[in-house]
């Protein structure tokens, strides 16, 4: 299983790569297993403003479909929008192509509720 | 303790991620994924484990009298060796649960039923037992492989003695498939020419479903694709599309439900509703938008009023859009209807449209 030590983590599967006041956020290679298959992303819009645990996106996969929560307050300055022609990045390359927004931060103090990889570890082996 | 088949250490090494379904431990899919499997079988041959599905044996002087009372199809005209799909119906003419029958002798069938139901069937079964007749519940005897797919025939034969171009859709035979006699027969869930095995010899069924996954042709699909593929043809599955609660004719399964045989249950209720006409008929939909994909249980409206709800929906692999079946009251079941899906609170816009949604299958009929 991949789980990137330099990344946070949330119990929901949500990843979060901060780079200065900004966080990227997408979904965990785990989370991209158990959907398998997505076959379309739902995408928001830039400039909306999000609370922590709002609804970013609906994933939908052949099977099932999965809301993706906003790990952190904030408003979001950009959308990957090569998920509307290639949802399928999202299972090919979890944390890297497959990444779904980029938040500007608006409550720097909410990071600190989110979990590193080892602490992530673990709510995936209880799941 | 969920069951496990005589296939799982197969499924476990090839990565399969898997579930538990009806109280077996199935593969959902393996590293491939649901779509690719599914194609696969549309394009080349998949192997399916379906192991879980249930066989109940009938035999005795009066097994022919006794299985047509129980079975909404006319088992009388099945000659031996033929097969035939049908369903056990209640009293009211809802369904117990749908199947397939062997005659594999004058008074001698096999019935394939839903792993989820076949402790229920069998009860059934016993409880409405009529005449000479000998019932018993055989499914833990066999192994089952479904072989899907335009090139099945051709990679199975390689490994059969018998000539499979002659064994007609809906046909069985004993066949001499790597040196065993095995129950094969020219059936599936998929829309795509195949065949179903049945191994009482575990052992020899592992040799075949290890033979069978050295061809190139060949891929191991799991319970994920199987369900789109036969979504795909606009097959019904039990427990979504049909149960205790819809009735055979409502649900479109006019066609296996002779209402000229002599007597059998839900005669009467079925009668009934023949004549009045059913207040609901399943339909097929596509949805408008290629991201609207309908999903079990949700409310379908016509004009703002709600007129239905979904039973199966999904995307479709082959076709790349939403697709999905559902129950619509009368007057609005009509081919090209408008209706509205309410997909987490959006009504989104899809059309009534007719069976199966995939065209282009090689099943023969």
């Amino acid at each position: 299983m991949n789980i990137p030590e330099n990344l946070k983590y949330t119990k929901e599967h949500e990843w979060v790569k901060v780079e200065g006041e900004f966080a990227i956020v997408g979904i965990t290679d785990y989370a991209q297993g158990e959907l398998s298959d997505i076959v379309y992303v739902e995408l928001p819009e830039v400039g909306t403003n999000l609370n922590k645990g709002d609804v970013i996106t609906t994933l939908e996969a052949v099977k099932t479909v999965a809301d993706v929560y906003s790990p952190v307050s904030g408003e979001i300055v950009e959308v990957n929008e090569k998920l509307a022609d290639e949802p399928g990045l999202i299972n090919q390359d979890p944390y890297g192509e497959g990444w779904i927004v980029k938040i500007k931060i608006s409550n720097p103090d909410e990071l600190n509720d989110l979990l590193g990889a080892d602490e992530y570890k673990k709510v995936i082996e209880e799941d | 303790m969920p069951k496990k088949t005589p296939f799982f250490e197969f499924h476990k090494n090839l990565g399969a991620k898997i579930v538990d379904f009806a109280g077996f431990e199935m593969p959902i899919q393996y590293p491939d994924g649901i779509v690719k499997e599914h194609i696969w079988v549309r394009e080349k041959a998949g192997m399916f484990d379906v192991s879980h599905m249930g066989e109940i044996e009938i035999k005795g002087k009066d097994a022919l009298n006794f299985v047509n009372y129980i079975t909404s199809n006319d088992a009388s005209r099945l000659e031996v060796m033929q097969v035939q799909y049908s369903a056990f119906p209640t009293e009211e003419g809802t369904i117990v649960d749908d199947l397939l029958v062997y005659r594999l002798d004058e008074n001698h069938f096999l019935l394939v039923v839903n792993a989820a139901n076949i402790e229920k069937d069998y009860q059934w079964i016993l409880s409405h037992k009529k005449g000479d007749v000998e019932i018993k519940n055989r499914s833990d005897d066999y192994a089952e492989i479904a072989f899907q797919g335009p090139l099945s025939e051709k990679v199975l034969q390689r490994i059969t003695k018998e000539n499979l171009s002659e064994l007609p859709y809906y046909y069985a035979m004993y066949a001499t498939v790597l040196g065993k006699k095995v129950l094969l027969s020219r059936t599936g869930y998929t829309g795509e020419d195949g065949f179903e095995l049945y191994f009482e010899d575990f052992e020899h069924g592992k040799k075949v479903f290890l033979k069978l996954l050295e061809f190139d042709e060949v891929k191991p699909i799991g319970l994920g694709a199987r369900d789109t593929l036969r979504l795909e043809m606009g097959y019904c599955l039990y427990g979504n599309d049909i149960d205790e609660t819809t009735n055979m004719i409502e649900a479109g399964l006019s066609w296996i439900l002779k209402l000229d045989k002599e007597d059998f249950i839900g005669k009467k209720a079925l009668l009934k509703i023949k004549e009045e006409g059913p207040a609901r008929r399943r339909v097929a939909f596509i949805t408008e938008r290629r991201a609207a994909i309908p999903r079990h249980g949700q409310k379908i409206f016509k004009d703002g009023e709600e007129v239905g709800h979904v039973t199966s929906g999904t995307m479709s692999p082959s076709l790349q859009q939403g697709i999905g079946m559902g129950y619509v009251r009368r007057h609005h079941t009509r081919r090209g209807t408008e209706i509205e899906i309410d997909i987490r609170g959006r009504k989104e816009k899809a059309t009534i449209v007719k069976l199966p949604f995939y065209k282009n299958g090689t099943v023969k009929r």
